[in-house]
């Protein structure tokens, strides 16, 4: 039963976590917990799907494509993230302005809406698709034991969502002024580190040269197992053998996102007064 | 990012070198064989084939490669060049008795 819960609470604890940043960073946008969940529903049909459709996803491009799908997903999230934090950044100020006092509606903010979705439901997607077989795989068994072994799931998957919340309850009381600066961190570490995973799929199917592999090996001091190696994995991308390509793609979307949010961010010569923007999810 | 996006998807495209081949078989959450001899100085290309009716997860932490396979499917994984030594593996959803050693030489 325990090593059921820690199976469960690894894929959960990832997507647990994203979720409980996006809902943070968009806690004064009208409505966007409705969309936050649309995409954690979205994402549970999507994983049965992938999940029943493992065998042929994986039989893809010779053998490869299970690696080719999940750099394909991360791709797509970073793009999404990136999105989202740079957009958070040219509109940073006015949504700290109108989480304090009711602003009136100017801007729509109907795309973000839809990226929160799209990004909330990618990570349950690829998550969740692990789960599910792991869970059939059980139930199909005939090994005796099934019932213990589904509560541990349980256990995990309950484990793995409390973290989730104690980080978005940990984050709602960061004080406004560090407020966007904080989740905004945190989410440019979350692109970059889903960067580094798309390149170690592609090095896996053999699609990227590793560079060097391993460039390091912190196996000893920091394992990826343990609980502290668990939770760096799934917050700032903690590898603890990565290749050098990996390192490069880290930087990479680092640079290239932090690069974009601060060009959005920069002082224009009408500034847009805050009280006059609200955000609303439809 | 977007260029780099882009250039991902153009990896699928790059065509493989001849790979050298070994083959794992999983039967009753079990690996056979437990023990693989690897040259350490050239990349190998690894075949797992599960022939359990229940999906399986190949791990390695030592190796840096996780890979689900479905039941009775096969999965091609890519390892190495490696430093020589032993690289423990297992199979994550039956960990009791799916083990084995990857050992480069």
């Amino acid at each position: 039963m325990f090593g059921t819960a820690i199976i469960v609470f690894r894929e959960v604890l990832e997507a647990s976590l994203i979720i409980g940043i996006l809902a943070a960073a968009t806690r004064s946008v009208p409505n966007s917990k409705r969309w936050l969940s649309a995409g954690v529903l979205a994402g549970l049909a999507g994983s049965g799907l992938v999940a029943a459709f493992t065998d042929v996803i994986g039989s893809l491009a010779s053998g490869v494509g299970q690696e080719i799908f999940n750099a394909i997903v991360l791709g797509i999230a970073v793009l999404m993230l990136a999105w989202h934090n740079i957009w958070m950044s040219s509109h940073g100020a006015a949504l700290a302005a109108s989480a304090k006092s009711a602003g009136r509606n100017i801007t729509d903010g109907s795309s973000e809406c839809s990226i929160l979705l799209v990004i909330v439901g990618l990570a349950v997607l690829r998550e969740g698709s692990e789960t599910v077989l792991f869970l059939y795989g059980i139930a199909a068994s005939n090994d005796g034991g099934q019932s213990s072994m589904l509560l541990g799931g349980m256990v995990g998957m309950l484990a793995g969502i409390t973290v989730g919340y104690t980080l978005y309850a940990g984050l709602l009381r960061v004080p406004m002024r560090w407020f966007f600066a904080a989740t905004g961190i945190l989410v440019l570490l979350l692109a970059a580190g889903m960067a580094s995973q798309a390149a170690h799929f592609l090095i896996q199917a053999d699609l990227l040269p590793s560079l060097a592999a391993p460039l390091w090996d912190t196996s000893a001091v920091l394992p990826e197992n343990g609980l502290p190696g668990m939770l760096l994995h799934s917050l700032v991308g903690y590898d603890s053998r990565p290749a050098g390509m990996q390192i490069v793609f880290y930087l990479t979307a680092l640079v290239a996102i932090f690069i974009g949010m601060k060009w959005v961010a920069r002082p224009r010569q009408a500034p847009i007064k805050n009280n006059d923007i609200k955000i609303t999810c439809p | 990012m977007r260029i780099l996006f882009f250039f991902t998807l153009l990896f699928p495209l790059v065509t493989h070198a001849a790979d050298i081949e070994y083959k794992l078989i999983i039967n009753d959450h079990r690996f056979q064989p437990v023990e693989l001899t690897i040259p350490s100085v050239t990349k190998i290309k690894l075949t797992v084939e599960n022939q359990d009716a229940t999906p399986e997860e190949f791990d390695s932490h030592p190796l840096n490669r996780e890979k689900t396979i479905a039941g009775h499917s096969t999965a091609t994984i890519y390892i190495g060049p490696l430093v020589p030594g032993r690289y423990t593996f297992t199979g994550e959803f039956h960990e009791a008795t799916a083990q084995g050693v990857i050992i480069a030489q």
